[in-house]
């Protein structure tokens, strides 16, 4: 074990912006919850990380890492189905289009 | 420089590159695969982190359950605007000079943190990680209520993913 903890941050610094880019660039609804699948990633691996280098003992890292699976998976559940139903219904998945609740 | 740092070292290489892959390629079945490219990595990292339980779950959970739904969900929509028009908006630029300003802004804070560059410790003798967060996962001092809360949101999640996806009697 010899990686400097600087080095994980970075790599997940990385990550976020490459996804934030993604979410505020992309027009196709889908990928748009594909990037915002890399943000979440980059975020636990910061969590990860801390819990090794600052407090093994300690499980409060790996179990936030564990809630925010759960929570990545409603969140595709959801959004998926959304997108799905505005497809079937509109016949696009570009999210500038689905301006419904737009005034 | 040691074994681990190279493996380290390719490792964010490819999670970086499918990243940019994923948020760039024009064809969203090879952006879904690529985010499988960049799950898998970090699974690695999370091995080499000595977090056993997360990598099994990374690979399990991400992979196997959220890449599949994607793929799927791409089948499901996918005559749209494969071949035809742009993939991204008109003011892209301003979208890659926020992603650069904040990734900057996050390595100056990150950098700050006291201690940056220490190395770890090894793990407390005789810690078993997996049995240690097994533990912490449903004891009464530790993080029940979260996880509890967590799988009534699943749940809720999925009864309304069921409800907003299904081709029911509604109108």
């Amino acid at each position: 074990m010899s990686i400097p903890l600087s080095w994980y941050l970075i790599l997940s610094a990385g990550l976020f912006g490459v996804g934030l880019y993604g979410v505020l660039a992309r027009k196709n609804a889908i990928a748009i919850l594909l990037s915002v699948e890399l943000m979440l990633n980059a975020v636990n691996i910061n969590l990860v990380a801390f819990w090794r280098y600052l407090d093994p003992a300690q499980m409060a890292g790996q179990a936030f890492a564990i809630i925010v699976f759960a929570v990545a998976a409603a969140e595709v559940a959801v959004g998926l189905a959304l997108i799905i139903s505005v497809y079937r219904r509109r016949k696009t998945v570009v999210a500038d289009d689905i301006d419904l609740m737009k005034w | 420089m040691t074994a681990e740092q190279i493996i380290f070292l390719l490792t964010g290489a490819l999670i970086l590159v499918s990243a940019l892959l994923v948020v760039t390629v024009r064809n969203l079945l090879h952006a879904a695969l690529w985010l499988v490219v960049a799950l898998f990595g970090v699974a690695v990292l999370y091995a080499i982190l000595q977090a056993s339980f997360l990598a099994v779950v990374q690979v399990v959970v991400y992979i196997g359950a959220i890449a599949i739904l994607f793929i799927f969900a791409v089948m499901l929509t996918r005559r749209e605007m494969r071949d035809t028009g742009p993939q991204t908006r008109p003011n892209w630029w301003i979208a890659a000079l926020l992603g650069a300003l904040v990734l900057t802004g996050l390595i100056v804070i990150m950098l700050a943190v006291p201690g940056a560059d220490r190395t770890p410790a090894a793990l407390p003798e005789g810690l078993d990680t997996v049995w240690a967060l097994g533990n912490a996962l449903v004891s009464p001092e530790a993080y029940v209520l979260p996880f509890e809360v967590a799988s009534v949101l699943l749940l809720a999640a999925l009864v309304g993913a069921v409800y907003v996806a299904g081709v029911g009697k509604k109108s």
